[in-house]
């Protein structure tokens, strides 16, 4: 990131590292506003705000965060952290980014198991039925990119019949169907 | 009490390394082993916490959390919080260095696009398992169809759709 000459009339591109305690208190509030989605947030925070990571940069981590295991906003905390202040870092981002939903969730859970009555459980209903319409909106988006291709959209119900339908675990469907799937779209797309 | 911090933290950690494609995919999974395997809730209860952690503000995997706070108070939400977001995290901080070497692989991009079809997949059973046990309702039934498209086609924010839900099911129209 060395600058040169013409760069350093500029603001520069990116600010300099947070430490641990900055790390906390900012993925804090993004745990606290991220409503529904924190990705959008979580890029405007650390690109544009706090200019921690270029634009460049971010795209790249995210790249990385969306190949690996995870939720994509747990991983990118937990890779801001590690890139600035190695394992204390990630520890601190990780921490700050869950501790206020994990509250805020209890304090919903202690409302539904102490609070029965007929009116809430419809409420409830309602909302899971609403959640799983979310949830719908969420697999018909990541489908467009594979709606013209047939054997995609195979090996994708052949998933959703091993999970939804038979109810057979993950971990041996994933064994079987994963290189499969890895082999097919590999085979098709060269 | 100690075995049953035991089951969910084998339970949460297997989670946390098999959610690719983010936490959505695992959510059938876990269904399967909190509801059937263990018996800790039933389905409707599941339904319920998954939109209640919807509901919430932060990373979409809160449910996790008050999974584990409702089957074993507050070691449970420790001990399954440490083993959901712990065993990927890790992965993460030890890949950020070997990352530089993959990213332009051309072998990386095949694998990615490979998942594709199984994080499609596994999103629409999650989608389907909460609904099965949520919608028993015609009313129910229309909500997550109408949500759907309306998030689907439109920019709203999805918490407008988690709130019409619930004023909708509070008003009671349609249910029992």
């Amino acid at each position: 990131m060395s600058a040169n000459i013409i760069d350093t009339l500029d603001i520069p591109a990116t600010a300099p590292p947070p430490t641990s305690k900055d790390l906390f208190f900012a993925l804090l509030g993004l745990g606290l506003i991220g409503f529904g989605g924190v990705l959008p947030l979580a890029h405007h925070m650390v690109v544009e705000k706090r200019r921690w990571l270029s634009e460049a940069e971010f795209t790249d981590m995210l790249g990385l965060c969306q190949f690996l295991p995870g939720g994509n906003i747990i991983n990118l905390a937990v890779a801001i952290g590690m890139r600035f202040r190695g394992a204390t870092g990630a520890i601190a981002a990780l921490v700050g980014l869950i501790a206020a939903p994990s509250a805020i969730v209890v304090c919903l859970g202690i409302m539904y198991s102490r609070f029965d009555s007929p009116e809430l459980r419809h409420m409830f209903a309602g909302m899971a039925a609403a959640a799983a319409g979310l949830l719908l909106a969420t697999a018909l988006k990541i489908a467009m990119p594979i709606r013209k291709k047939p054997l995609a959209i195979f090996i994708a119900c052949l998933f959703f019949i091993a999970v939804a339908i038979l109810r057979l675990p993950l971990l041996p469907t994933m064994l079987v169907l994963i290189p499969f799937s890895i082999a097919v779209t590999w085979k098709f797309s060269a | 009490m100690i075995s049953t911090l035991i089951s969910l933290a084998v339970i949460f950690s297997q989670l946390s390394l098999l959610a690719f494609g983010g936490g959505n995919t695992i959510l059938p999974e876990m269904q399967r082993q909190v509801v059937e395997v263990h018996q800790w809730m039933s389905a409707q209860d599941f339904s319920a916490m998954f939109a209640l952690a919807q509901a919430a503000p932060g990373p979409n995997m809160m449910v996790v959390t008050l999974v584990g706070w409702h089957v074993a108070g507050w070691q449970g939400l420790l001990v399954t919080s440490i083993a959901k977001f712990g065993p990927s995290s890790v992965v993460t901080a030890l890949a950020l260095h070997a990352w530089e070497r993959i990213k332009h692989k051309p072998w990386r991009s095949r694998v990615q696009a490979g998942l594709v079809p199984m994080t499609v997949g596994l999103v629409a059973a999650s989608a389907a398992l909460i609904a099965h046990a949520s919608d028993r309702e015609w009313i129910l039934l229309a909500i997550t169809l109408v949500g759907a498209w309306v998030v689907f086609k439109t920019k709203l924010h999805p918490l407008w759709v988690l709130a019409a839900g619930a004023l909708i099911g509070l008003s009671g129209v349609g249910q029992s």
